[in-house]
């Protein structure tokens, strides 16, 4: 099949249209805002629904009426916007209504900058608002993987009843490359939970108060029961050359696919390096890395933020083997960076 | 055997848990009827504020959302969107629709959305135990505002009816009471010609609904009946501010 | 192995030197090959010049990033002084020689000298500087051949008005020939 030019933020919004998105409720911020223009121009002619929304708050909420009313249905923001969005994602795990929101990250705290940032780690992977609940979260590397993930994230999210979040770099949702597009979508889950107009049902009812102790400890548990079964099911990493690795770098969406290159580098130089890159961040792939920190003798987390995954690798690897950390704020590390770590960490401990 | 009173077919038979003198429960059943004789129930979406009538959703004999603070608005703006032959209506008292949810319900009015609104209006937050909303009138004594509500200190009451008439996307504002059976009438006609107005596609629609709250206003039924006569009647005039033909 | 070809273009914003490496992109992809392209983004963007980095491979490619790119191509001054020390040793330097008042100080690049404002002007298209340097820096040294980028000129301005793709080609094929008759 002919492959396509194209940009990383089309590919996702051209991915969530195959996908059968037919909603979708943004608000202007940088670096998202591309996703959201393509979605103002393609929405109209596919017979779906746009609307720029007041306020991430109303666009959440937005989200929350389309998905209960049973469509498709995304948004997409940046840094201070998902945090407004909080509150929703909240409600939408609780009411267990499917959606995808997407995350091209921005460097924070406060208003931050707009440069490419993996800082809204923490947020996405705890849950993010009030209340015990996840949501999925994916990483993409590749405009590829920026199509056949939010794809994947649409059934994930009906499949499962669930927010998935899209998490990327600003510079991912520049990046170009040739890709194939995939086939539309035509097979969907049915929702009979959804809140459409009771024609020949009783009426349905989505509601997230629970004044009852006993059915909110209830509907708590349910929840749990669910990410479990999420946990067995949806973890997902790509491994690069970890079977003898010394060294092991964990790093996830374009940072992981430009530390793949510092890892043959560092192979080049005689050190055995060796990549993990989750593409889910939840549920975390601790399963990969447990496996891994049974031969290599260092973890190396490598992050545009200041230390947020490797908590999540030290709890997969109990304390079995040492886990350093390289971070830059605002800017994409390089390949040859990353190399220069790795290769510093394999003279000092004297393999090379 | 003539039927000549039922409960309507769009009310479930829970009994209201709203206190004495509360007239939240006349305001279910009116709109429950005008569903009823609409023949709509069954196509209708009704989306439930947070406040005393978070709990409308064990009432009411149709699919229902429970919605975050405030934003009932923009929840309808999107199930409309999608599903443009179902009536849908937000049911929200004055805390959410004027204070925390002005932003949602100035832009639904804004854009023109083809929902109805039904605003309670009693003049504080019920629920939380009668805090000042932005509604409360001047000089009036709330739990956030003990010596009186004073401009200078509070601000001004909001009045939401005329505030939105003045938006182009509003085809229809009207603020009733339900203090009299004769304004309980009149309040079934303005919520049947606001569920007409969105039938007919012609804009935003909402009904402003002077309420009571005898608990929080430290007033018996009957008092608090007077006492909305006296008291909101003055800064809340009652009549139809836009209504597009 | 195959090499991996990273290329550099960098200059003013309003130069087109996104809409060079996007070009070189479609060219790439159209011969078959592995290709990505990345604006500046984040750090880069405040020396106040535009770049991109257009990665061409016959083999998946890892990193679209690069801290030392084997090309640059400038179109500016700022652009050469900014990038003239991440160019790979053996690389190349190819310059606006219009706009561009030095020549590199490294011994150890091979530099080739375009002056594509002034064929621009010559040629009365002002804009088309982007194009003419493209054209010869492709005959001189490119990563896609002439030809090869020709055949898919039409593909490559897809959706652009014909008299817009013709006045591209002009721009493109008079670089080509300055190239041919300067080298």
């Amino acid at each position: 099949m002919d492959r396509v030019l194209m940009k990383g933020n089309e590919a996702l919004a051209e991915g969530a249209i195959l996908a059968g998105c037919r909603g979708f409720f943004g608000y202007p911020i940088t670096p998202s805002s591309e996703i959201a223009e393509y979605m103002a121009r393609k929405m109209p002619t596919i017979g779906g629904v746009f609307v720029q929304a007041e306020s991430e708050l109303a666009a959440i909420n937005m989200v929350y009426g389309g998905s209960s009313a049973g469509f498709r249905v995304m948004t997409a923001s940046s840094g201070p916007g998902i945090s407004l969005k909080q509150e929703g994602i909240s409600f939408l795990s609780e009411g267990e209504l499917p959606c995808v929101v997407v995350n091209v990250s921005r460097g924070g705290p406060g208003l931050g900058g707009i440069q490419p940032s993996q800082a809204d780690y923490f947020q996405a992977t705890r849950g993010g608002g009030h209340g015990d609940y996840h949501t999925i979260v994916v990483a993409p590397s590749g405009v590829q993987e920026m199509m056949d993930l939010t794809m994947q994230a649409f059934y994930w999210a009906d499949y499962h009843r669930i927010p998935v979040m899209i998490m990327l770099e600003g510079t991912l949702g520049n990046l170009m490359e040739p890709i194939t597009v995939r086939e539309p979508v035509t097979e969907f889950v049915d929702k009979p939970w959804a809140t459409n107009g009771c024609k020949d049902r009783a009426p349905n009812v989505m509601n997230t108060l629970h004044l009852d102790s006993d059915f909110l400890e209830k509907r708590n548990h349910h929840l749990q029961a669910k990410y479990e079964k999420i946990q067995q099911e949806c973890k997902r990493a790509e491994t690069f050359m970890i079977e003898d690795a010394d060294i092991v770098i964990v790093a996830f969406g374009l940072m992981g696919r430009i530390a793949k290159k510092s890892v043959s580098e560092a192979r080049k130089q005689g050190v055995k390096a060796g990549l993990i890159r989750p593409i889910t961040l939840w549920p975390f792939p601790d399963d990969v890395i447990k496996s891994a920190a049974q031969t290599a003798k260092r973890f190396l987390s490598v992050e545009i933020n200041m230390g947020q995954m490797i908590e999540d690798i030290k709890l997969a690897i109990e304390g079995r083997v040492p886990v350093e950390f390289y971070g830059r704020i605002g800017i994409s590390p390089n390949p040859e960076e990353i190399s220069r770590q790795i290769i510093n960490i394999a003279a000092r401990e004297g393999w090379i | 055997m003539k039927t000549v009173f039922q409960k309507p077919k769009s009310l479930q038979d829970n009994k209201f848990h709203y206190c004495p003198g509360c007239t939240h429960g006349i305001i279910h059943r009116l709109i429950a009827e005008c569903l009823d004789e609409m023949d709509i129930r069954e196509k209708t979406i009704g989306i439930c504020p947070v406040g005393c009538s978070v709990l409308a959703y064990d009432y009411f004999n149709f699919d229902t959302l429970e919605a975050a603070h405030g934003r009932a608005p923009a929840i309808g703006t999107a199930i409309k969107r999608l599903l443009p032959d179902r009536f849908v209506f937000t049911y929200q008292g004055d805390g959410d629709l004027a204070s925390i949810g002005m932003g949602e319900i100035v832009h639904a009015s804004l854009r023109g959305e083809k929902i109805t609104t039904f605003f309670i209006n009693n003049t504080l937050y019920g629920m939380t135990g009668g805090q000042m909303a932005p509604t409360t009138l001047l000089g009036q004594v709330a739990t956030t505002c003990p010596y009186g509500r004073k401009a200078e200190w509070e601000g001004y009451p909001a009045h939401m009816a005329e505030l939105l008439a003045g938006n182009e996307g509003a085809a229809y504002i009207c603020r009733t009471a339900v203090n009299s059976p004769a304004n309980v009438m009149k309040t079934k006609k303005a919520i049947k010609k606001a569920l007409e107005v969105q039938q007919r596609g012609l804009g935003f629609s909402m009904v402003e609904i002077l309420s009571t709250c005898p608990t929080n206003w430290g007033l018996n039924p009957v008092e608090a009946m007077k006492w909305m006569e006296d008291k909101m009647f003055p800064t809340y005039p009652l009549g139809e501010f836009k209504c597009v033909e | 192995m195959a090499v991996e070809q990273q290329i550099l273009f960098a200059g003013f914003g309003g130069q087109g030197v996104l809409a060079m490496g996007q070009f070189l992109a479609y060219a790439a992809m159209g011969i078959g090959k592995e290709v990505t392209w990345v604006p500046s983004y984040g750090a880069e963007m405040r020396g106040g010049t535009a770049n991109c980095q257009v990665t061409i491979s016959d083999e998946e490619i890892s990193s679209p990033l690069t801290e030392n790119p084997g090309s640059i191509v400038v179109m500016n001054r700022p652009s050469l002084d900014k990038f003239e020390n991440k160019v790979k040793s053996n690389g190349t330097i190819v310059i606006n020689s219009s706009l561009v008042d030095r020549v590199p100080e490294r011994e150890d690049v091979t530099v080739y000298q375009i002056p594509a404002n002034s064929i621009a002007e010559a040629m009365g298209n002002v804009r088309g500087a982007n194009m003419i340097m493209l054209g010869a820096y492709l005959h001189m040294t490119g990563p896609v051949k002439v030809e090869e980028a020709l055949e898919h000129f039409d593909a490559i301005f897809k959706g652009k008005k014909p008299a817009v793709i013709e006045r591209n080609r002009q721009a493109f094929m008079t670089g080509v020939e300055w190239a041919r008759n300067n080298q």
